[in-house]
This record gives C-alpha cells, structure tokens and sequence, in this order.
C-alpha cells in the first residue's frame, strides 16, 4: 500500500490528537474537573485511527466508548469531546449524556451506549438502509473482545451475512474485558475465527502497527464496497491502561504490561516515519504544535461552556412531528426536515462542527 | 348480503391494511421480522406484503430479535420508517436492551429522531400458555421514551398503527391477538386516508354512575359488562378505551370521573405495578374529592400466565369478574 506523506503524516496527527486529548481528559479527572467514570485507550491509537483512515465520504463508522481515534478521523471535535467530558450544556448531548456517546448521522457517526455489543446490531440498521437505498457507501462496526461475549454480536454479524450488509466488523482486541483476561472470555486463538461461523472473511493484525490496520482494514473494506456482504477484522492490541481511571488494572502482569508499552503504537510509528525521512523534527513540532492548539482550544471552550438548564431536565424526551429527511441523500440538511437541526435546540448538530455558533448556541 | 360482509374488515385485516397502504405511501416504511415475508406471519398479517413490495422491504430475519430492533433502531436513526415485528409480543425481551437503552434514549441524548415502530401480537385467551400470552405494557410504560398504543377495535388499529408509522418517536403497538379475528369486531373502515391521534383516550359508552377505565381487549369485556349492569342494576356506566398508554389522556380520564365520581380499573396485565397503579396513583391526586368510593382495580393476579383453560379463565380478567367488582363499588 503506497501512502502519500501528507497522508502518513495525518494519519500521525490523528493517533496524536487522540493521545494528547485522552491526557488531557485524564488530567481533568485528577483535578476532579471531570466528573464520572472517565475511558481511555492509550495503546488502541494504531487501531482507531488506522481503521478509520481507510472510510470515504459517506461512509459510517458505529464506534465504542475507546474510539475516539475513529471519531476524530471522522470529524468529531475535540470540542464536543471536551464538552461532553466537562457535562456542558452545549455538548452533544446536552449533558444528558458523558463519554464518547457522540454522534452525528449526517457526518456518518452513531453515537453509542454503554451496553456493549448493542451497537452492532444499530450498524446493521445503517447497512439495511445504504442496501435498500443503493448507494456504494459502507459501514465500520467496531467492538472491543468483550463485546464479542455477548448475544448481540452474534445477531448483528449472523443478520448482516445473511442479508449481505455492507459492514466491516472490526474487533479492537485489547486483551482485557475490565479485568477479565481473553483466555477466560473465549478459547479461540485468533478471534477473527469466528468469522467461520458466519461463513464472511476474516483476519487478524498486529493492532499495533497502524500501516498494518490500514491495510488489512483497507481490504476488508474493499470487499465490503464490492457487494460481497460483511468482512471481519480483529485488531490485535493492549488496554495500558486501567478500564477506567478509577481502575489501578493491577490483575494485569507487570512484565506484560511493560511489554505492550514497548510496543507503544505512536512511538512505533514515528519512528518509522523518522526512518524514512518524513517526520523531521520540525515536522513533528508542527505536529505537536497543532495538537496542543486543539486540545487547549477544545478544554477552554468547554470550560467557558454554561452547564446545562437544571429547569430544562424534563425536556426533549421527544421528536417533534414532521417530514423526516433520509440522512445522507440530497437535500438531507434542508431545514424542511425536522431531522436536519437539532431539535432539542434548533441549531445544527455540534457534533462534529467547529464554528462559533456552537459557543453562541445558549 | 355477501358484499357488505365482504367490505367488513377484521382486527387483523385492519392492521395489514394500516401497513399496506403506508408502504405504498411512503417507501422509506419497511417491514422486519421472523416469517414475515414468504410466509406472511405467524397470524398471516403482511399475506401477500412480499409479492407486492419484495423481499427488501419485507425482511424475512433470522430468530434474532435484537438483530431485528437493533436494525430497525439503525434504520430509523438514517430517516427509514421500519416497523419491527415481534412474532410474539412475548419474545419482545430477547431485544429489551434495544428498546430501552437504545432507541427510548436516541432523540434525548443525541438529537436524533427514531421514526420506529415495534409491534407484535399481545395479550391472552388463546391458550398460549405463559411465553405467548403476555400484556408487556407495563415494562415499557414505565421507561421514558416510548410511546405505547393498544387499539381496542379495526377503526383504532389502522388508525393508531398509521400515526405510530408517522411518528417520529419510538412507538410500541400492542396489538391483541384475542381480537385478530373476533367477528363482532368487523367493522366497515372509511375508505379515505385517516389516523387515530397517539394520546387520545376514546368514551365508548357514556354514564353517569361509575368510570371503567380500560384498554385492548379488556374494552370489550366492560362493554358487556356495563350493559348487564344497566339492564340488571339500573346503573349507568362509562367505558373509557384509553388507546393510548404513552401518552396517557390525563384530561378525558379526569373528566369521566369527575362526572361518575367513581372508578373501575380495568387491565388484563397483573395487577402489582400494572398501569392501574399509575392509573389510580394519578386519580388519587387528580381527583381526590371528586371520588365517592375507592379507586377499584380489576386485574389478572400476581402470577405467570397459565396453560390449561380451567386456569387461563381463572386468570383472566372477563365481564362477570368486571361485574362483580363493579356491584361492590356502585354499593360502596
């Protein structure tokens, strides 16, 4: 697979961003500026962004609560990430909701729940939708090994081979489900086995190794675009942190521990890139530079961001009445539809945008 | 003769009708479920739907029910209009997380409508013994998000099952599978395009001595009910269908027994926790001084729903048992 160094370089950026943002949230959360359980994914970075990289425009991506990589691939703002963090009125959810449980469906992002495994089934409903309405776009489903316990991915990867969808299940195996090793959650070597069972393809890679991703996540995804009914990856790769933050992760052994962060994918990859004379050191200020200038941005915005209405916790339980646009197709923003703007506020959906209406919004 | 049985239609016949015409309406509608599409449904309700609009929009899905919500649910979130049949209301568990914590969150948390309709044949007196029998109504009504309809006649059927495929929310259709094919239920449906509103409880009978408050099949079994108890009692009744259990009719609940001054309950969901409870905690503070006599709930008891017919009549709530309840609350 030949990569454009602008292309390599972005794809550096991104597993960066994602990095520098998730630190940032941690630091937050030992100030006790975050409140609630706070999920991070140091170690997936080669995995999120990697997968993510290999979507076009108008493809969709059903992420979990560790893929912030794929969300910021997609174009979710750290802003709305920090402000879902920080519970700001103005975040995506209004702060009904924390976490990355962030979406934007015009832009192609689910937003998830806390109950693993169920988004897959919801990624089925997209892949329904892009096969009836005929269009060459694609789905990335993807779930952590824990998720792959439960009766829902099951379901959703048996429908969507029966039905032909166009989704590729992406499995980010980070060998832990909280505490719970893999060798007490399935007794598989590799879980991209269970692929067999669905009668679809399926591979595993080094998680680690994000050219890897792109290109094993890059064929599945063109046999996916190929009509040929859903693929399967596992991304091999190592939670190096706790569940949580409140979670020491002492269960996991020391020496396995210190053997993943050998393998830190970032470090790993710009090492690569240094090799290869494409990440100079001024190249990699730059880098640093525009991470730092996004995530300061994201955390001023969000603290400057009003918490929400306490008089308003009764409201937007429900849609209002009236024509429903088909999401991706044309004429979908005009705000004829009721699923054009946001509701709950009558202004754009923030997931993914970036401007100042967002901080003008209340 | 025969042509004016024949423009007669059933309970069930209403329902396919309500779906027919909305997928030719409207092509983002489509339907998913288990046998719904080359068979037609265990009751026979899309007959006919996949020759007529094909097996991509009559999804014939493997026994997976939160494969079907959940798919559904992803649907309704890119502006497609699914319904998701549950063959068995009762198998409506194995998707619970679906509905629950997937689609009755959606537009709260994120902003994003889910134009979803869950439907799927309810209620008892057909021998299905404790896993195809169940009134699951109260597990939903209790979670914010989801609407719930349960028609009680052919006119509401379509009608409702039309504004719940209209929604923009997630809507539960409950309909009572006692009633599909009840032959006093036929009833000639306007030929013109028409809904019942989603919130508006229905008087079926006006009176003046007591309220019965009720819904699906139960309606029926008031109904026969109260004229007994006009013929034999000289007692005026009133039969509130409510129609719609999310939103409830608050304003027509109140007006009734601010008239009757006295309250029946009826359900043929289990008492403990049943809507009945809600129902006469609202009277309770609604309409305190206007009640003459206790807030009465007749109920299914508190236990699974049972097989053999000797216990499926003792279980379920009819007209003698309304009676009797009613004689003990008109005496009061």
């Amino acid at each position: 697979m030949q990569l454009e160094q602008d292309e390599l370089l972005q794809v550096y950026f991104f597993m960066r961003l994602t990095r520098a943002l998730e630190d940032r949230t941690r630091t937050l959360f030992l100030q006790g500026r975050v409140v609630g359980g706070v999920y991070t994914a140091q170690g997936h970075e080669a995995t999120t962004v990697g997968a993510a990289m290999t979507l076009r425009d108008g493809d969709c991506i059903v992420p979990q609560h560790r893929d912030l990589g794929m969300h910021l691939v997609r174009g979710t703002a750290p802003r709305a990430v920090m402000g879902q963090w920080l519970a700001r009125g103005n975040s995506p959810s209004l702060g009904r909701d924390g976490q990355l449980h962030i979406g934007d469906v015009h832009h192609g992002i689910a937003p998830s729940i806390s109950m693993l495994g169920e988004s897959l089934p919801v990624a089925c409903g997209f892949g329904l939708t892009i096969k009836m309405r005929r269009r060459s776009t694609i789905v990335l489903a993807p779930c952590g090994d824990g998720a792959t316990s439960t009766g829902p991915f099951h379901e959703a990867l048996n429908f969507a081979a029966v039905q032909k969808l166009p989704i590729v299940f992406l499995i980010e195996n980070n060998s832990y489900a909280y505490s719970t090793p893999n060798a007490k959650e399935f007794s598989l070597q590799n879980l991209s086995d269970r692929a067999l069972a669905y009668g679809i393809p399926g591979e595993s890679v080094d998680g680690n190794d994000v050219l890897a991703v792109m290109e094993t996540v890059g064929r599945a995804v063109e046999h996916v675009r190929g009509d040929k009914g859903p693929a399967l990856v596992e991304c091999k790769t190592f939670r190096v942190r706790g569940h949580s933050e409140a979670d020491r992760a002492d269960y996991v052994p020391k020496e396995l521990r210190e053997e993943w962060l050998a393998k830190d994918p970032i470090q790993r990859f710009a090492a690569y890139l240094s090799g290869q004379g494409i990440l100079s050191e001024a190249a990699q200020a730059e880098v640093e530079a525009r991470v730092k200038a996004a995530v300061d941005d994201a955390v001023s915005f969000a603290e400057q961001s009003p918490a929400p209405d306490a008089a308003a916790v009764a409201d937007y339980l429900f849609a209002p009445d009236g024509p429903v646009a088909m999401i991706g197709e044309p004429g979908a923003g005009d705000p004829y539809y009721v699923n054009a703007l946001d509701r709950r506020t009558g202004q754009p959906y923030n997931t993914v945008q970036q401007t100042e209406e967002v901080m003008a919004r209340r | 003769m025969s042509t004016i049985i024949e423009t007669k239609v059933t309970y069930l016949e209403a329902i396919s009708q309500a779906m027919r015409e909305e997928m030719r309406r409207d092509e983002a509608v489509f339907l998913v479920g288990e046998d719904v599409g080359t068979y037609g449904g265990a009751f026979k309700v899309s007959a006919g739907f996949q020759e007529e609009f094909g097996p991509e929009r009559v999804i014939d899905a493997p026994m997976s029910e939160a494969a079907i919500i959940g798919s559904a649910v992803g649907a309704a979130m890119m502006g497609m209009r699914p319904i998701a049949e549950m063959q068995f209301i009762d198998f409506i568990t194995c998707g619970f997380d679906q509905i629950v914590n997937m689609a009755s969150k959606m537009y709260w948390r994120s902003g994003i409508p889910l134009p979803l309709v869950i439907r799927g044949p309810s209620g008892g007196g057909t021998h299905g013994g404790p896993f195809h029998s169940v009134s699951p109504e109260a597990w939903f009504f209790h979670v914010p998000g989801i609407k719930v309809v349960v028609p009680a006649t052919a006119y509401d059927a379509k009608g409702l099952l039309k504004a719940a495929i209209r929604d923009n929310n997630p809507v539960l259709y409950l309909e009572h599978k006692y009633l599909y094919r009840l032959p006093e239920l036929r009833e000639t449906l306007p030929e013109e395009d028409y809904i019942v509103p989603i919130g508006q409880a229905v008087v079926r009978r006006e009176g003046e001595d007591m309220t019965m408050l009720t819904y699906g099949a139960m309606v029926h079994q008031c109904l026969k009910a109260a004229r007994t108890l006009e013929e034999e009692d000289d007692l005026s009744v009133e039969v509130v269908d409510l129609r719609s259990l999310v939103p409830l009719d608050r304003l027509t609940i109140a007006a009734s027994v601010k008239r009757t001054n006295k309250v029946l309950i009826v359900h043929e969901d289990t008492l403990t926790g049943g809507i009945g409870a809600e129902l006469a905690a609202i009277l309770a503070q609604d309409v305190f001084e206007y009640l003459d006599g206790p807030i009465t709930r007749v109920a299914a008891p508190d236990v699974p729903f049972p097989f053999a017919p000797a216990l499926e009549e003792a279980f379920l709530p009819n007209a003698d048992k309304i009676l009797s309840a009613a004689r003990a609350l008109a005496a009061y």
